[in-house]
């Protein structure tokens, strides 16, 4: 990135007044006055919008290329994100008219291999997850949660168990988790983590009551930890007619090794940017899915994919029991393309290995870095490792210097300052399509770094050295917002 | 086609430095109770090019937009995507990079959102905007939320001439918190404005119109604001934002919030997904806002640069105090959109949009003169338009449909007190042969 150290000029400094872009079409039919078409009163007096040739757009989107760091450009080892390598022969085959030129609208029979892809999308994800059934409607992880949440609220409701208002959640969970069951309107109770890393179970079993809806848990854990009493957890859970939500963000780890439905699990949610390799583009779109078994079923969102008489797939929306329509259309499909071709291409095998791969590369640096920074939990870690930079304290060293200055070594920081119960968590998650000479290097680095805080603490405190920008004042970004340029538009 | 890298020799390598002797030792935290043993019921693996052949396969049992003549929008439109933006989109930099989370590192992404904002603002008239919600209908839905949060006020106005698709993902957003939705009725395809009075009576949280509504027809938005004004309410109207190149700002008329489907903005049609939430509102709910905001700043050296802003409402860090639970959003959709808003520029969207009005004019006029086939409503209306039909749209749509012609959107769907009729939408990409195209068919399809 030393290359690229420019400053570059927002869109509008380079617009030029009387400047024309790309031409789209030409106008072949006559002409009518637009205030009688459109109402005078209607009409915009002004278009405040840039004015660029095509090469000043191009130019000017590859130049901010330039500035972003990507799973192509190198290591990203960002926790609980799994930035594996996204096939490019995915992008080609999303990219098919077939798929991103049809309408979502278009009569059912001139949409049957979109509705296959999702109908067999969602079988392959819930035997990944041996849960009864799926739907992809969610359109990311976040969305997923909501709406499994809106589908417990609703079970309650058909059940008559009205009272069953809280949700427990684990205090190294996601910040979705309670944000989501906050908007149900449930109440959320926090569980402490044990001192081995897992849930406490003595705190778990005082928690759960006759009031609770839902208990929420990752697994692994964003420790990177499996939850080895899983099972009786879940046993537990049930005991006291609470169901359990499994935030699946994690599912790297566990791909044809273990599945959520076999542990107890009532429901869980799966990121197709995250397990299926679909590319997070900068922040979305994601893609959630949803799997539930059977006693969820009648509650999922519509419209649902049937396949009649093994024939003709349609979408059904008259099922009495459901939360209702929570997309504007049928969740994210052309990323749900790109899950399917992941699938397809890697087999039950294929998908083996990936868990084989990440456990083992998460490991390998858990091992290679011990001395440096210790793991937050010494035993056999998942797809993950969650290690402290505690001990660089002592040189006034923080985990986001040592951050910021994996950044001059070239690499993405890890996760930091998550989970939050770790002192300065730095959270590692390789992903499995990193060789093992990039985790040398990488180990190599945080090696070199943690005594740089030794010799030349200063060095990590004004890192990165060779980013367009230094460190940025995020005070300053708040208390004098700029949220956007000014036309006077 | 695994995609991993290590070899055996160095699997060997690694688990000697873990101190563990196989692969499956790995798994000793999972109880064998509950390991799967047996491998996972998928088909087997497919090699790159088998996985584009079967995958073409199934694609060709579609029939996509490039081969079949199409007049259905209904909230999702055929614009012409010039072929700039999925070059510049698809680059590795920004489609393989995630939230930027480390601003040192995502100045590309973090700039491109921070432009996206921006032309946002000056399309809607509005003063901020968020960096993209999952799509309009969940943006209009977390609208409603915030107005709810804002006024303290459990009920919510939206008319009926709002997509029925919107509404319903509004009422299950609105039933799970336990609030509730008022449904303000249109006549001859326009909000009623008689129906605002009644509002006072009980004010709402929030008022919610669409801008062309539903049915096409361009509504007063300034009732909205009006009406929102009298009865202390919110003010929330979805826009189409492509019809922005023309229309007056919802901005001018002094809307609360405007929410919207980007889709139109250079995004494929792809069966409805992934799309874009367009969520605008006042300055004076900045701190409101659901969804990630970029904003300027200075580094040490005091260069412009770019970071996430007004984190304390996201969900990580507020949890459940946070305005709403949205992590990942649509940024790659966004980005779209602004290389979109760019490469068109002024003067290209103004004459892309008027394209359309002059086409859906022109083929609504021909439909009543050559097939006497009436316009359902009398109201203005932007590139899609209801016309009354002689028999059934269902029936017509299957007939159309064997000339290989993809036809309107049958409002009886979802409004069956109106007579029979269909929503036809015009873009730019329709020719002039294709719009006397389909009048003929028509006319031997309704004659059938």
């Amino acid at each position: 990135m030393s290359r690229y150290t420019h400053q570059n000029p927002l869109l509008i400094e380079g617009s030029v007044p009387g400047r024309r872009g790309v031409r789209t079409a030409t106008l072949d039919v006559p002409a009518h006055s637009l205030g009688d078409m459109l109402g005078a009163e209607n009409l915009r007096r002004e278009l405040p919008m840039p004015e660029l040739s095509e090469l000043d757009v191009v130019r000017h989107y590859t130049s901010l290329s330039h500035h972003n760091y990507s799973i192509d450009s190198g290591f990203y080892p960002l926790g609980s994100c799994t930035m594996k390598y996204n096939p490019k022969v995915n992008d080609r085959i999303a990219a098919m008219p077939g798929y991103s030129r049809i309408h979502p609208l278009q009569p059912e029979e001139t949409v049957q291999g979109a509705l296959q892809i999702m109908y067999e999308l969602q079988a392959m994800l819930a035997e990944i997850a041996g849960m009864a059934t799926a739907t992809l409607q969610p359109a990311a992880g976040a969305h997923a949660e909501l709406l499994s949440l809106m589908m417990i609220q609703a079970y309650y409701r058909h059940r008559g168990e009205e009272g069953r208002e809280v949700v427990l959640i684990p205090d190294s969970a996601h910040g979705t988790n309670p944000a989501s069951a906050a908007r149900c309107g449930f109440t959320v109770q926090t569980i402490k983590t044990g001192s081995n890393g897992n849930i406490d179970l003595s705190g778990l079993k005082a928690a759960l009551s006759t009031q609770t809806a839902a208990l929420m848990l990752t697994n692994p854990s964003t420790l990177g930890l499996f939850e080895t009493r899983i099972a009786e957890i879940c046993e537990l859970a049930h005991q006291r007619g609470a169901l359990v939500y499994c935030d699946g963000a994690n599912m790297n780890a566990l791909l044809g090794i273990a599945r959520p439905g076999d542990m107890g699990f009532d429901v869980m949610h799966f990121n197709l940017h995250k397990t299926f390799s679909t590319p997070h583009g900068g922040g979305g779109p994601g893609g959630g899915v949803i799997a539930v078994q059977r006693c969820l079923e009648p509650f999922l969102p519509v419209p649902v994919i049937i396949h009649k008489d093994g024939r003709h797939y349609s979408l059904e929306e008259d099922r009495p029991h459901t939360i209702g329509r929570i997309h504007s259309f049928y969740g994210a499909f052309l990323v749900a393309v790109r899950a399917y071709a992941y699938i397809a291409g890697l087999g039950a095998d294929g998908l083996r290995e990936v868990a084989e791969n990440a456990v083992l590369n998460a490991n390998y640096i858990r091992a290679k870095i011990a001395e440096s920074f210790p793991a937050a939990f010494p035993q056999t870690c998942m797809h993950e490792v969650v290690v402290s930079a505690g001990g660089l304290r002592r040189h006034g060293v923080k985990a986001l210097d040592v951050s910021k200055r994996l950044i001059d070594y070239g690499f993405h920081p890890p996760t930091n300052y998550f989970p939050l119960t770790v002192p300065e968590a730095l959270m590692i998650e390789p992903t499995e399509t990193e060789s093992k000479q990039t985790l040398d290097t990488f180990c190599e680095a945080l090696i070199q770094i943690s005594r740089e805080a030794e010799d030349d603490p200063e060095l990590l405190r004004t890192a990165p050295h060779h980013t367009p920008v230094s460190r940025l004042n995020e005070t300053a970004a708040v208390k004098k917002l700029d949220v956007r340029w000014s036309t006077g538009g | 086609m695994s995609f991993i890298a290590n070899t055996i020799p160095e699997q060997a390598a690694m688990l000697d430095t873990i101190g563990i002797r196989s692969l499956e030792d790995l798994w000793d935290p999972i109880p064998a109770s509950i390991r799967l043993n047996r491998p996972l019921d998928l088909s087997p693996a497919l090699d790159e090019q088998n996985l584009v052949r079967h995958l073409q396969r199934i694609a060709d049992a579609n029939v996509h937009l490039d081969r079949n003549l199409s007049f259905i929008g209904a909230g999702i439109y055929d614009h012409y995507c010039p072929a700039i933006v999925s070059a510049l989109a698809s680059r590795g930099e920004f489609a393989t990079s995630y939230t930027p989370y480390q601003p040192e590192v995502s100045q590309g992404m973090l700039q491109a959102m921070y432009e996206f904002q921006s032309l946002i603002c000056d399309l809607t008239g509005m003063d901020m905007a968020n960096a993209s919600m999952y799509d309009g209908a969940t943006a209009l839905a977390e609208a409603a939320l915030m107005a709810v949060e804002v006024t303290g006020r459990t009920r919510v106005a939206v008319s009926e001439a709002v997509h029925p698709h919107y509404r319903q993902v509004l009422n299950t957003y609105l039933r799970s918190a336990g609030d509730e939705m008022i449904l303000l009725p249109a006549r001859r395809g326009i909000t009623d404005a008689a129906s605002f009075e009644d509002l006072l009576k009980g004010p709402p949280a929030c008022i919610i119109g669409q801008q062309p509504n539903f049915f096409g027809c361009l509504e007063d938005v300034s009732n909205y604001s009006n009406a929102a004004v009298r009865c202390g309410a919110l003010s929330i109207i979805s826009v189409d934002p492509f019809t922005l190149a023309l229309l007056k700002p919802p901005g001018e008329m002094e809307i609360d919030i405007v929410t919207g489907e980007g889709q139109s903005l250079g995004l494929p049609t792809g069966f409805g997904g992934p799309l874009l939430g367009i969520f605008a509102c006042k300055r004076d709910y900045a701190r409101r806002l659901p969804g990630r905001i970029v904003g300027a700043t200075t580094d040490s050296e005091g260069r412009r640069g770019y970071v996430m802003t007004l984190r304390t409402r996201e969900q990580d860090i507020r949890r459940e105090k946070a305005t709403s639970n949205i992590c990942t959003n649509e940024a790659l959709m966004a980005l779209m959109a602004s290389i979109y808003l760019v490469a068109l520029g002024k003067e290209g969207l103004r004459e892309t949009a008027e394209i359309c009005v002059q086409k859906a004019h022109y083929l609504q006029q021909h439909l009543e003169n050559e097939l006497g086939l009436k316009p359902l409503f009398q109201s203005k209306f932007f590139c899609e338009f209801a016309v009354t039909l002689p028999i059934d749209g269902d029936e017509l749509n299957q007939r159309l449909l064997q000339q290989g012609i993809i036809g309107g959107y049958n409002l009886r769907r979802r409004y069956p007190q109106l007579p029979d009729s269909m929503l036809v939408c015009v873009t730019e990409t329709k020719s002039r042969d294709d719009l006397d195209r389909f009048v003929q068919a028509m006319k031997e399809c309704i004659a059938s």
